[in-house]
């Protein structure tokens, strides 16, 4: 169901929304005294009770991630804010960098507190240079006013927040490879355990937070957790409160629009994104980012078992099935960031498999020789597959090479650049072997309109 | 090393080192945040760019180099006066990153990855530079320009190289 609202979004079209002056005008940074003066534990478990999924696209509860951290302990502990955004088809926490910084500092704050840290690192990748810059200026503007420093709201926790720059690398965005990065090495991810709640940042406890998860906390706190989780018609799944959706590619509006979980992906592209150019009709939606497989409008929920959580969607389009963590796993894809690219008949399957396969190939970090040698022998075959010179022996193989990537890599890069893959292959299987029997000639050739 | 390094900074930009030092609990960690610093001053990073690096920050000049030769945003080799990436993703390819790819560099006279003849543009293919919804763009030294269309990409070139 579309309920549209104005939570995260509410000071985006107010003149000079980025200054403080604004946004304390809109009640900013009082959830951020009011954390302060509640017990650690009282925090956290308002966060648990607002069942937010991390909004970075692996949708784990905030509150429970916060709950890893320790209670004492010699060493500092970290917050890290992950901005690196750079999951294809996702750009929705570079408009709360540009047009609300501060509702970012203000989590900051409560997530400080409600983890057990002093210091904040939000690391931006690098290209968003309004981004760092708004978010620097809030920064100093917070610390000006006291809000951030020694003694915030007069409360004994010291609270620093400071901006960290990446350097272009999607691997980046895996939370360990960031800490890596943050610690000035290569980006390369971590073997867990342990995780970075027992060793993360510097070898210190650290909790990892999408930008858009912390950005959620001021609304947590004023609201309360469960009125909160309770604006998600999927509140009964544990997928709580509201969220910022994007859709791009072949609609009539792109952009970034927020509404309570519980949006279909019907209404993703038809009412927030205005729909498919005149003349064009739907081929697929990649739901949450790049990595998440494809889905068909005429896909159908398959769901005949009671228990099944899909169960009262079964016989339905899966277009009409609200997009959240768990509703978008049981489909065999994931709601990833919620920021959906749409293609329509236009399109060529296979030129946006190869457009994909290349992207992955790309940004391999290069550490684990499934995903090294996987991504660019993908690649390749694709590339002949484009030129018209594949064989459906090599399609049989594509298969192969996907399926022995995932689980056989220190991180989920590797899923995340086979789960597309072996999403087109099933639901483009007819189209793709078309388009090798043809050479092509089945094909609209091109992905623009 | 360190007397006969040839790199330094200039006065603004040693005072910022201080303060991107002052925000790690240790000096490795500055170790990108100054390589942008320095990559500002002179468009690359030179080895005795790393070589300051690596001092400053206290590591092998191998960690900085494997630092740079990691991520794609430090240039091992000069580049232009600007820098034109065109992303070229799926959103962006959705809505005719290609042909804008094409019209650049038929106006330019240079493949991507290539710089003009008279140093001014380098230019450039990127991955997806979280402006999807704002497809096709590109991005211009620091300032992202979206929903392009292709007259105003002869806008954006016309400014930058005069006519
Ligand atoms: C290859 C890869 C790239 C990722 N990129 C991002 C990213 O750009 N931004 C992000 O918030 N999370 C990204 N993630 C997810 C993070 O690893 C991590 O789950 C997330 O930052 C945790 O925050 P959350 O629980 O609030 O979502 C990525 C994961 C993988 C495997
Ligand atoms: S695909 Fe071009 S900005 Fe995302």
């Amino acid at each position: 169901m579309l309920k549209p609202v104005k939570i995260l979004t509410k000071n985006y079209d107010t003149p000079d929304s980025h200054k403080l002056q604004v946004y304390q005008s809109s009640g900013g940074y009082e959830a951020a005294r009011k954390a302060l003066g509640m017990t650690r534990d009282q925090v956290v478990d308002e966060v648990k009770k607002a069942n937010l999924r991390g909004r970075g696209g692996a949708g784990f509860p905030m509150g429970v991630k916060w709950g890893f951290m320790p209670k004492d302990g010699d060493k500092p502990s970290y917050l890290v804010i992950n901005a690196d955004e750079g999951e294809p088809g996702t750009f929705k926490d570079r408009t709360l960098m540009e047009r609300d910084p501060h509702r970012i500092i203000e989590g900051c704050i409560i997530g400080c507190y409600g983890v057990g840290a002093h210091t904040a690192y939000i690391y931006v990748r690098h290209e968003l240079h309004l981004s760092k810059e708004r978010l620097w200026g809030a920064i100093h503007e917070a610390r000006a006013q006291g809000f951030l420093g020694p003694k915030p709201f007069g409360v004994d926790y010291p609270v620093d927040v400071f901006v960290h720059t990446g350097a272009g690398a999607y691997i980046c965005g895996e939370e360990t490879a960031l800490l890596e990065s943050l610690e000035g090495s290569r980006g390369e991810p971590r073997l867990r355990p342990p995780f970075p709640a027992q060793r993360g940042a510097f070898g210190c406890p650290t909790t990892v937070n999408n930008l858009e998860s912390i950005a959620s906390c001021p609304t947590i706190l004023e609201m309360g957790g469960e009125q909160f989780s309770k604006l998600s018609s999927l509140h009964k799944f544990g997928d709580g409160g509201c969220r910022l959706y994007g859709v791009s590619g072949h609609v009539n509006k792109p952009g970034v629009y927020e509404a309570c979980i519980g949006v279909t992906l019907r209404e993703l592209i038809y009412d927030l994104g205005g729909g498919m150019p005149e003349g064009t009709n739907l081929l697929g939606v990649i739901p949450g980012g790049s990595s998440c497989p494809i889905i068909r409008p005429d896909d159908i929920v398959d769901a005949p078992d009671p228990k099944s959580i899909l169960h009262e969607w079964h016989g339905k389009p899966q277009l009409d099935v609200p997009i959240g963590v768990d509703t978008m796993r049981n489909l065999g894809t994931m709601a990833g960031t919620t920021c959906a690219i749409v293609l329509s008949d236009r399109a060529c399957p296979v030129l946006a498999m190869h457009n994909l396969a290349r992207f992955y190939r790309h940004e391999s970090c290069g550490q684990c020789t499934p995903c090294r040698e996987g991504t660019g022998w993908m690649l390749r075959i694709l590339d002949k597959i484009v030129q018209g010179k594949g064989s459906i022996e090599e399609l049989d193989m594509l298969h192969e090479i996907a399926s022995n990537i995932m689980g056989n890599t220190i991180c989920a890069f590797g899923e995340g650049a086979s789960m597309p893959m072996l999403g087109f292959l099933r639901k483009f299987r007819k189209e793709i072997e078309d388009y090798i029997r043809t050479g092509g000639s089945s094909s609209t050739g091109r992905l623009a309109l | 090393m360190g007397s006969t390094m040839s790199f330094a900074l200039n006065p603004e930009r040693e005072r910022e080192m201080e303060d991107i030092f002052s925000r790690y609990p240790n000096k490795q960690a500055a170790c990108i945040p100054l390589l942008h610093l320095c990559q500002e001053q002179q468009r690359w990073v030179n080895d005795d760019v790393i070589a300051f690096v690596a001092e400053k920050c206290d590591v092998p000049t191998a960690h900085v180099k494997g630092v740079v030769t990691f991520y794609s945003l430090f240039n091992q080799a000069p580049v232009g006066e600007h820098e034109i990436w065109v992303c070229q993703t799926l959103s962006c390819a959705l809505r005719g990153a290609d042909k804008l790819l094409h019209h650049c560099e038929k106006r330019l006279g240079i493949h991507h990855g290539e710089t003009t003849k008279d140093g001014k543009i380098t230019l450039r293919v990127a991955e997806c530079l979280a402006a999807c919804g704002q497809a096709p763009m590109i991005m211009v030294d620091k300032t992202y320009h979206e929903n392009l269309s292709l007259e105003r990409v002869d806008e954006i070139l016309d400014a930058l190289v005069g006519k």
